[in-house]
């Protein structure tokens, strides 16, 4: 007589079992593969040996923690987490706000609200490829729409990508506007998933509106919200095609070098395969590290609670 | 349920078996027999200079060779230039490498000296492949140590190319062969004068010519012996500061605002541009779409002639099975008559030979009519240095260039900067 609690895990594991093989095979393999690549100065053009001949491999190339300590003694490495941090101060605070306001407008009654949904979503199903390009032309300095509106209103608008301050900025408002309706929809299930009699209980007691949002709704949507922040920080991270097409070279005085946009160089185009794999296990420990004191602090703000 | 589980836990296993065995490299069937002459060979080519419109005339040129040997298949791929070397990377070091591929000379060296090509000159004297044919300039640049690694099987220089009527628009004389900088800002603000959209030059400001019109002020990006950068000399910035003044200054080029996402060629196809510094490989396409009259002259300089070089070769891999075979395929499609003829009828590059008829047959070729400037051109020819870390010295120049024409810090700012970061993160060791 089995317990019916390890049926339940057998049952549940066999469910799990084909996505934990594609998390195995092209995930937790390859970043193995890549902590021992990472303390080569393999250059990624020689034949990769690290499973059949290990030894030798290692022989060849090894050069213990050098990548690290040359990373991390690189200014380039501090300029491109001061670029990343540039743009996590100005992304989370707009997507956060942003995609609240979607949520809000997609969960109100007003007419046409499907249409809206689709309009917002648009650029979560746009590819970053067809986006970046279209924020590339909104943002020309001289035949750009968004400084042709300013001319408008007489103020003189910067020259966004060609510009060391402005062109992070710009990538930031490239990616709200596409992050926008995929968070947006992910707080609006959050707010539909409060109970109404909340609300008519705050009425009765003769709540307004901003005391019913501020005690009812940010506490029941805290969960989401802590999803979002997570989900939202880690992207910022890993940011990739959009500064790619809209700065290919690093940007302004390298204003827009990102983690990703690094690894790629280093590892595709300068043939310096170990650098970079050291350079992605870095970026996997800031991530890890961030992640972490989120889910520490979360435990004094959210409130799982329907 | 325990069927289930065992249904899946063999699937899994399948998919380990799988993944764990893509890694090792599937022996070439051939790799043992004995070579000859009916012997069944088949060879992977991977290439970039033919892709798009020329790749018709290079499969031409496989033909010729295969009808020739008919125990040979060649297997070819064609990449475009901007995604070729990412894949190629990921080949090569995936252990599937392809028998005979491209490397333009900028990317050869870091190949050459990581050891991932097959050396040829063995291969040359047992095959008897003569390569006196080739042009020695163009041979030599894939020697390295005094090895060969590749043959060239095109090479390319850079001219100064004009469009005739506008210069008669504003009644200028033509440019000659000993034209300086200053002659070509005169003759560009004269033709820049005719009209708000029309503009005098265009010269393009990236890494490569730079390092070329550098050396046109006597400059140099590194010293003579090539073990350290010179990058922030006077020379240099003044070079930058005439190529930034041509935007923001006198506006005879157009600045990238001004281009609005219009490619420099089309400018000039479509009759607004006076003077274009541009490759003979636009050749083709400027006779099939210019309606106006144009021609051809050395580049102008200022202290000194200083043209570039650009050349192409195929290069056959280490682990190649069939590397005898795929030397006499290299040779035969760069060198072989019928090879260098399919080549000159496309126009596509210069064919990499000495054949005095194959040169002649080219300077024939018109438009443009003064065809003899690209074989004076030859005279002044600088090569780029050997650096193996060239694509991110490359990325660098680029990147602090442009930082000056945008117009966000000076000339010498941005060479100070290049200098520093240069010196910081490329190892310039033989």
């Amino acid at each position: 007589m089995k317990s019916s609690k390890t049926t339940g895990w057998r049952t549940a594991a066999a469910f799990l079992l084909p996505s934990m093989i594609g998390f195995i095979v092209f995930s937790v393999l390859p970043m193995i593969t890549l902590l021992f690549i990472s303390v080569t100065e393999w250059d990624g053009l020689s034949e990769l040996t690290v499973f059949s001949d290990f030894g030798g491999f290692m022989d060849k190339f090894f050069v213990g923690l050098a990548n690290y300590t040359n990373i991390l003694q690189s200014k380039e490495f501090y300029q491109v987490v001061g670029n990343t941090v540039k743009y996590v101060g100005l992304y989370i605070p707009l997507i956060l706000l942003l995609s609240l306001a979607v949520a809000t407008v997609l969960n109100s009654k007003i007419k046409g609200v499907g249409f809206f949904r689709v309009v917002y979503y648009i650029p979560v199903i746009t590819s970053w490829v067809a986006g970046s390009l279209i924020w590339k032309w909104v943002l020309s300095p001289e035949f750009g729409i968004i400084n042709e509106m300013l001319r408008v209103i007489g103020i003189e608008g910067p020259k966004w990508l060609q510009s060391s301050f402005w062109a992070m900025p710009a990538i930031v408002l490239a990616s709200v506007w596409k992050d926008m309706g995929y968070f947006g929809l992910m707080l609006l299930s959050g707010l539909q998933g409060i109970n109404r009699q909340y609300y008519e209980a705050a009425e009765i007691d003769g709540a307004g509106r901003w005391n019913k949002f501020l005690h009812i709704t940010l506490p029941l949507l805290s969960p989401t919200l802590f999803f979002v922040m997570i989900i939202s920080l880690i992207t910022s991270f890993q940011i990739f095609p959009q500064v790619m097409i809209m700065t290919p070279d690093g940007g302004p005085g390298g204003s827009t070098m990102v983690m990703v946009e690094r690894i790629y160089k280093y590892g595709f185009k300068y043939y310096e395969m170990g650098y970079a794999a050291a350079y992605s296990w870095i970026l996997f420990a800031i991530i890890l590290v961030l992640t972490l004191i989120q889910m520490k602090l979360q435990k004094k703000w959210v409130t799982y609670d329907g | 349920m325990k069927k289930l589980l065992s249904v899946v836990a063999a699937a899994m296993a399948l998919t380990l078996t799988f993944t764990a065995c893509g890694g090792a490299s599937t022996k070439n069937s051939s790799a043992n027999a004995e070579k000859t002459g009916s012997e069944p060979i088949t060879i992977t080519f991977e290439q970039f200079s033919g892709a798009g419109d020329n790749e018709v005339y290079l499969k031409k040129m496989i033909d010729v060779y295969t009808a020739q040997n008919p125990n040979v298949t060649i297997k070819l791929q064609s990449f475009g230039y901007d995604d070729y070397f990412t894949q190629l990377t990921a080949k090569i070091s995936g252990g599937k490498a392809p028998d005979v591929f491209e490397l333009n000379y900028e990317n050869f060296v870091s190949y050459a000296q990581k050891g991932a090509l097959t050396p040829l000159d063995d291969i040359i004297k047992e095959k008897n492949i003569d390569t006196s044919i080739y042009n020695e300039k163009a041979l030599n640049a894939f020697n390295l140590d005094g090895k060969q690694y590749g043959v060239p099987n095109s090479f390319s220089n850079v001219v100064l190319i004009y469009n005739k009527d506008l210069f008669d628009k504003a009644n200028v004389a033509y440019p000659t062969d000993d034209w300086k900088w200053a002659d070509a800002m005169a003759a560009a603000e004269k033709i820049r004068a005719l009209g708000k959209d029309i503009y005098g030059y265009y010269h393009p400001i990236t890494y490569h010519e730079f390092f070329k019109t550098v050396q046109q002020n006597g400059g140099n990006l590194l010293s003579k012996d090539a073990t350290a950068f010179t990058i922030n000399s006077k020379e240099n910035v003044e070079t930058l500061q005439y190529l930034v003044d041509m935007q923001r200054k006198s506006n005879v080029m157009p600045t990238s605002e001004q281009m609005g996402g219009m490619g420099d060629w089309d400018l000039f196809k479509s009759g607004r541009l006076g003077m274009i510094i541009n490759g003979i490989w636009s050749f083709p396409d400027f006779a099939r779409d210019c309606d106006f009259e144009w021609d051809i002259a050395v580049e102008p300089s200022n202290t000194q002639k200083a043209t570039h070089f650009f050349s192409n070769s195929y290069v056959i891999s280490k682990d190649s099975k069939v590397a005898e075979e795929a030397a006499k395929f290299i040779a035969f499609i760069s060198s072989d008559k019928a090879a260098t003829q399919i080549r000159l009828d496309a126009a596509w590059e210069l064919p990499p030979v000495n054949d005095a008829d194959i040169i002649d047959q080219y300077i024939q070729k018109t438009p443009p009519a003064n065809r003899k400037a690209v074989f004076k051109s030859l005279d002044y020819l600088i090569t780029p240095p050997v650096v193996s870390q060239f694509t991110e010295m490359q990325d660098i120049v680029t990147r602090h260039l442009k930082d000056a024409a945008d117009g966000n810090v000076t000339p010498q700012q941005a060479l100070d900067a290049m200098q520093a970061e240069c010196q910081e993160k490329i190892q310039l060791t033989k």
